[in-house]
């Protein structure tokens, strides 16, 4: 800190001797460095040790009430199947009997694959009049070979897409079947 | 003659110093220290940002097949490990459970849970401590609903309210042990879960 000594190195010769003339300012410089260097150091830590979460929310096993059960529309109900080795596929209606005779069609992840046909199945609803929670329902069946990146992808093609109504459920042994 | 004004190269820098020492103070308050776990996973992506609460949470680990069980407060740790305790007759000293606040997760039998607080503080986080996992496969040695169990009585009974349920699933595990976690939390009626995950945009 090259303020801190400000007499110059003089005071030769038959001068009087006159006392220091001190200068109150600090360099802080340095110590402004630091603090920002730390700084950066306390955001860019907090931001990223704050991982996100996902809600899940399942429905209550026990007291079931048989009444509460309600009937679904089989171009409404569309049901995800994901197996093993990140392989997808989905059917409208039901497994035996699928709407408009189109059985259970490969996918593939992402914005060109799954995401597209939920959003065309939603299109279709909304020009019939079907919206919201009367729209779509997508049932999520998953192997319990496929990985749990698989089923939040699919989880979370719901919250991209908007589908107000979709339940993980169980498979079939005709489904897993077709898994295979 | 007109001498040139001589401008001083230096600027003032309090004002400056003041500033970055508030937002430094700023940010070492609000930041959060991360804590060790014993299992470091690798989290999936998603495109939600639900924020995750930081007390009254259970968060469960998933990796490999074997789940890693954590509890987040202190007084929290103390009352679910003795309700615990009695459960499984376990006795453990004043000494054990100071050790076993300072784990912030772990995976062991409860009746290996006495040799692990029997090592030096340093060693109780070393993942080899922990290698088995909470066990949970086999119904009739359930503890993780034991202790899932024990720590929603716990914090209803001192604090009149739900615990919540964080799952930590590694992106490559088997999705049957993610299920197989959630089916042994709902038959207990736990049916609300944070999946804890990355982030990223909705653009892949």
């Amino acid at each position: 800190m090259a303020e801190l000594n400000t007499d110059g190195g003089g005071g030769k010769g038959g001068k009087k001797v006159r006392s220091k003339k001190q200068n109150a300012g600090v360099d802080l410089t340095a110590m402004v460095d630091l603090a920002f260097l730390l700084i950066t150091f306390f955001m860019l830590t907090t931001s990223l040790s704050k991982p996100q979460s996902m809600e899940l929310t399942m429905p209550d096993k026990k007291d079931v009430d048989v009444t509460e059960k309600q009937e679904a529309k089989e171009s409404k109900t569309m049901t995800i199947l994901i197996g093993k080795d990140n392989s997808l596929k989905y059917y409208m209606g039901m497994f035996d009997n699928p709407y408009q005779e189109v059985g259970p069609t490969d996918a593939t992840y992402g914005k060109e694959g799954i995401r597209k046909v939920i959003l065309q199945k939603m299109a279709n609803l909304k020009a019939a009049g079907f919206e919201g929670k009367d729209g779509l329902l997508v049932l999520i069946k998953s192997t319990d070979e496929a990985t749990y990146t698989n089923m939040i992808d699919i989880l979370d093609e719901m919250a991209i897409t908007g589908v107000k109504l979709y339940a993980i459920n169980d498979m079939t042994d005709a489904e897993k079947e077709i898994m295979q | 003659m007109a001498k040139m004004k001589k401008s001083s190269t230096r600027i003032d820098m309090t004002a400056m110093c003041d500033v970055s020492f508030l937002l430094l103070t700023f940010f070492v308050l609000t930041s959060t220290a991360k804590t060790p776990e014993v299992h470091p996973v690798d989290l999936p992506n998603s495109t939600k940002e639900t924020k995750i609460p930081t007390s009254d949470i259970v968060t469960l680990t998933v990796d490999e097949e074997k789940v890693y069980f954590g509890l987040s407060g202190k007084d929290d740790k103390i009352d679910v490990l003795e309700r615990m305790g009695k459960e499984y007759n376990v006795q453990f000293t004043k000494e054990e459970i100071e050790k076993f606040t300072t784990m912030e997760n772990f995976g062991v039998d409860i009746r290996e849970l006495k040799q692990l607080l029997a090592k030096p503080v340093g060693e109780l986080m070393k993942p080899e401590n922990h290698l088995k996992g909470i066990p949970f496969q086999d119904s009739l040695n359930d503890q993780l609903s034991a202790w899932v169990r024990h720590s929603r009585e716990s914090t209803y009974a001192r604090k009149k309210d739900f615990v919540k349920v964080a799952i930590k699933g590694n992106a490559e595990e088997k999705f049957g042990t993610v299920n197989k976690v959630v089916q042994i939390l709902q038959e207990q009626r736990q049916n609300r879960f944070y999946l804890v995950t990355g982030l990223r945009d909705s653009d892949f």
